[in-house]
């Protein structure tokens, strides 16, 4: 198969007017750190965007950057701190949970996919962070939707539609969104020795305190153990609790959320290093990076229904392991290979209509014959297609990757 | 600013299509026809621009809308949804041959769960009812629009509002989970729920800012989050508008976010002090109201930081609110700004402009000319940390040609706006009134792009049309495409 490497933004429309007139179908990568996600898909040629890096714009007091998908998110990010700021949206680095290389993530491949990390409960998703767009449809038109602005509500947001298309729309060259400053200090709160059920009502809590947790995860004992990082090694379940902010802040929340939590099980605090290095280990889904022959899930639900739902499917699935973030509205499992379609009916069975499951790691033979991403409400998937038919009719970009084509 | 005109044969099948509607709708009243009974929808918040809707409906259940959309559909019937009608763009003004469906009977708080930390409201329930149906349980509702007593959820939600609080804590659409529409197929459908993120496309992300030209949002599930402890505001007054931009820069460059960072100039400091007597200083150019939130510590660590940075930038007034009476006074002048204004003219125009804050000394020049220009004063209330500007208008719609005029200068400070790599506008809407400045800022290919979106959620364009869209093409228009004779072009890209 033919792979061209972009190096400049005119020659993706040469290459789609010969798409289109050839009826050639294309997969739009950055790094190919996420190319086994989502579903196999049939193309004739890949069009990698990874040549077509550098930062275009970036005034940090107008917390604003622009630069082009391909650029890589670690060195966005040296530039940010350079000037004491940051992506607030903690990005993941999937592609070690993906069997490829650590930092190899493009800016594309975080914004147009919509992932986002740890903080995602506080500071937003990658589609909150996102203020403009640029690039080509599937028709071999040159789009650009959104500005440089913080407040702009000028026509549809189709930011909003870029983010989570998974490329299945558009070709993005350059992407323009949100910065925010670095915290001064970083610390997290450990409960120790909690159940589920606890870990969950704890998490509650100190949402629901004033002490703006902006980032909150269980990890069950075997999870915690995996971290390697100090005070966790203790083989106990842990809750932890990130706090951010200026220093006199961070060390006065702390305090008081150690104080809240005393009572539920042995406490302890994380300092800065310990912190960063914690939070991007889960960010990054890394306690499943170790075995990749097991098939993993995200789940997003609704935070409450966390234990029930890891319950009824724990007792389904022997082997199965999962740790939770987004105070629980986020299920990281692991279902072992070879349990049979990766436990698929269970997953999405026991959802109970709230919520939604993604495939995210698995063989191509699985993501051919279970939808990888959770199916839909037939009017939806019907408006979704509409939306194809708009803007990549002949269905070149990305093909079906995300859902088979339906009738409409 | 013309409407489409009306279409003569749904004109002529009124008296039916209005027994029709009786039939669908259970209450008695829940049908207007009478013109004393429509004149109520005559216009929404800018009230410059009136017409009376050919029926207006107010259903009260879920299975009404989509009886009443299907059979608008299958009539040809335009539909335009309301909420409270503050709009300040026109979203929500009427058709003379279309139906005004009302959303305000739908005003019920669905649930409230603090487990989720999110409520369940009906479209119709006020933007400030949320927030006090869950203030004594210490949670609120963050965006805050000034209109927050009036406007509706559903309102919010189709304008993606905003507030003096977006700077920290975003738009509606960073603070809504879920919403249930209702197609103008008459298909209910959720996007979103108690849980994070969209399983395919971000539908809820599109529909969220859409004006009521998707479709007819019927839920909303909005997220909590726990009102902060403490509150303190700055009253921060300079020699020059120059200065308080560069204030504004430096505070945010020091890595802090305030809750609020709002911006009046010498016009509307005078109006506002005269107006509610908020102890605002006369004797400066441009006043910021400063308000952080958090716990103690952090909000004295703050303020330090910032009376230094106000103190190099030249202020001349820095005042730290000393009690929580003291912090409303400071807002009080700033949420009176607009009816401030109406009292020292008798009309004014609100226009709506985002531009990277450090334009913000030009673009004030600019304006001064044009004001001079156009024989037209101006006030400026700014929220200025995220650059939006509210510049107000004053006018006289009784002296011929002044209206005319008004809208002159607004679309010039619209261009302006986009010329400094801004937008039209930030929080209030296209409606009408921006709709034909949309080229200004997007191309006609980008606008085509714009409304394949609109295509495949109502291909007819009977949801609210002649609102964002100069032109509205023909969905078979937009579906077309034309291919090149592409032959592989690049010999020039490296390929393996
Ligand atoms: C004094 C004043 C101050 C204001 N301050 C602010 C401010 O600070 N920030 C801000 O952002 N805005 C502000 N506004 C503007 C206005 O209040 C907001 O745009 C508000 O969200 C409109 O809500 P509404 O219920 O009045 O909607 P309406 O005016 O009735 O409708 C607005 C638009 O939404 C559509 N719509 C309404 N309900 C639905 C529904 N259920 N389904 C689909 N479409 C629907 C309508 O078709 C229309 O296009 C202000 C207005 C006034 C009058």
């Amino acid at each position: 198969m033919e792979i061209f490497n972009i190096t400049a933004e005119d020659q993706v429309l040469d290459l789609l007017q010969w798409a289109l007139s050839n009826s050639k179908r294309l997969a739009i990568a950055g790094n190919d750190s996420k190319v086994a996600l989502g579903r196999p898909m049939d193309v004739d040629a890949t069009l990698s965007l990874s040549g077509l890096s550098g930062i275009e714009m970036y005034e940090p007091a107008e917390l604003v950057m622009k630069a082009k998908a391909g650029t890589l998110v670690t060195l966005v990010e040296e530039e940010l701190a350079a000037s004491g700021q940051q992506l607030a949206f903690t990005p993941p680095d999937y592609g070690p949970l993906l069997g490829q290389p650590a930092g190899l993530g493009t800016l594309g491949g975080v914004f147009v996919p919509n992932l986002s990390g740890s903080s995602r409960i506080k500071a937003g998703a990658a589609r909150d962070h996102l203020l403009g767009v640029n690039g080509f449809t599937g028709r071999g038109e040159a789009f650009q939707t959104g500005s440089r602005v913080m407040k702009n509500v000028t026509g549809y947001d189709l930011c909003k539609l870029v983010a989570g298309s998974y490329g299945t729309l558009a070709i993005c060259t350059s992407l323009t969104f949100k910065v925010l400053p670095k915290s001064e200090k970083i610390r997290t709160v450990l409960v120790y020795g909690v159940t589920l059920e606890a870990s969950v009502a704890i998490m509650r809590d100190a949402l629901s305190s004033v002490h703006e947790v902006s980032a909150a995860a269980y990890m069950p004992a075997v999870i915690a153990t995996k971290t390697g990082i100090d005070y966790l090694e203790g083989d106990a379940p842990a809750v932890a609790l990130k706090i951010e902010g200026p220093a006199p802040s961070v060390e006065y929340r702390c305090t008081a959320l150690l104080k809240l939590f005393e009572g539920q099980g042995h406490v302890e605090e994380l300092h800065g290093h310990r912190s960063r290095a914690l939070w991007k280990y889960l960010s990054d889904v890394r306690p499943f990076s170790e075995n990749l022959k097991s098939n993993i899930w995200k789940i997003s639900i609704p935070p409450s229904n966390a234990p029930a739902y890891v319950k009824a499917i724990s007792s389904a699935l022997s082997g199965l392991e999962y740790f939770l973030d987004w105070a629980g509205g986020l299920v990281w499992v692991s279902v072992p290979e070879g349990i049979e379609n990766a436990g698929n009916t269970i997953i999405r069975k026991n959802l109970k209509g709230s919520g939604h499951a993604t495939l995210i790691r698995a063989s191509e033979q699985l993501r051919k014959e279970i939808p990888p991403f959770q199916p839909q409400n037939p009017v939806i998937a019907k408006i979704s297609e509409r939306i194809r038919e708009g803007y990549d009719p002949q269905r070149i970009l990305n093909p079906e990757r995300m859902y088979p084509i339906v009738e409409i | 600013m013309k409407m489409p005109l009306p279409d003569q044969s749904v004109l002529e099948k009124r008296d039916m299509l209005v027994r029709r509607l009786k039939e669908i709708v259970q209450n008695p009243n829940g049908v207007i026809d009478q013109e004393a009974g429509l004149r109520a929808f005559e216009c929404d918040g800018l009230s410059a621009y009136r017409q009376l809707p050919m029926v207006a409906v107010l259903p009260e259940t879920k299975q009404e809308i989509c009886e009443i959309l299907k059979f608008c559909k299958t009539e040809g019937v335009n539909v335009v949804p309301r909420g409270a009608g503050t709009s300040l763009s026109g979203g929500a003004l009427p058709l003379a041959d279309g139906v005004l469906l009302g959303l305000a009977k739908f005003s019920k708080i669905i649930e409230i769960d603090y487990e989720n930390r999110c409520a369940v409201v009906q479209p119709g329930v006020t933007n400030l009812a949320i927030t006090d149906a869950v203030k004594a349980d210490g949670f609120y509702y963050a965006p805050d629009p000034s209109s927050q007593i009036a406007c509706t959820i559903g309102g919010n939600v189709a304008e993606n509002s905003g507030g003096v609080h977006c700077l920290k804590y975003g738009l509606t659409t960073n603070n809504v989970l879920g919403v249930e529409m209702i197609t103008m197929d008459g298909d209910i459908i959720q996007f979103g729920g108690k849980h994070l993120d969209a399983e395919g496309y971000d539908l809820m992300g599109v529909v969220t800012g859409s004006e009521g030209l998707l479709g007819v949002i019927t839920e909303v599930t909005v997220r909590l989050l726990k009102s902060p402890k403490h509150i303190s505001a700055q009253l921060i007054g300079f020699p020059s508008s120059e200065q308080a931009g560069e204030c504004v820069g430096k505070i945010i460059g020091a890595g802090i976010i305030p809750a609020g960072m709002e911006m009046m100039d010498y016009y509307a400091i005078h109006a506002a002090e005269e107006f509610c007597h908020a102890g605002y200083p006369l004797d400066v150019e441009a006043l910021l109201i400063v308000e952080l939130d958090g716990p103690e510590v952090e909000i004295e660590h703050n303020n330090q930081a910032i009376e230094k940075i106000a103190k190099e930038c030249g202020a001349t007034v820095i005042k730290l609110s000393q009690s929580e009476e003291e912090r409303l006074t400071f807002w009080a002048g700033r949420k009176a700004a607009f009816p401030a204004i109406g009292r020292i003219s008798p009309d004014y125009m609100c226009m709506d402009g985002t531009i990277p804050r450090n334009q913000l000394p030009k673009v004030l020049a600019r304006m001064g000319e044009l004001s001079e220009h156009y024989g037209l004063r101006v006030a400026n209330v700014f929220h200025a940390g995220d650059g939006n500007l509210h510049p107000l208008i004053l006018f006289d719609a009784n002296i011929p040609g002044e209206l005319e005029k008004c809208e002159e200068f607004g679309a010039d400070i619209l261009r302006l706006c986009v010329e400094v790599g801004g937008v039209l506008t930030g929080e209030h809407g296209v409606g009408v009134e921006k709709r034909d400045l949309m080229n200004e800022m997007f191309s006609e290919a980008d606008l085509k792009q714009q409304q394949r979106l609109k295509c495949a959620f109502d291909p007819d364009g009977r949801l609210n049309p002649g609102k964002v869209f100069p032109i509205l093409h023909r969905c078979a228009e937009l579906s077309k495409m034309h291919v090149h004779n592409g032959a592989l072009p690049f010999p020039d890209i490296p390929r393996f």
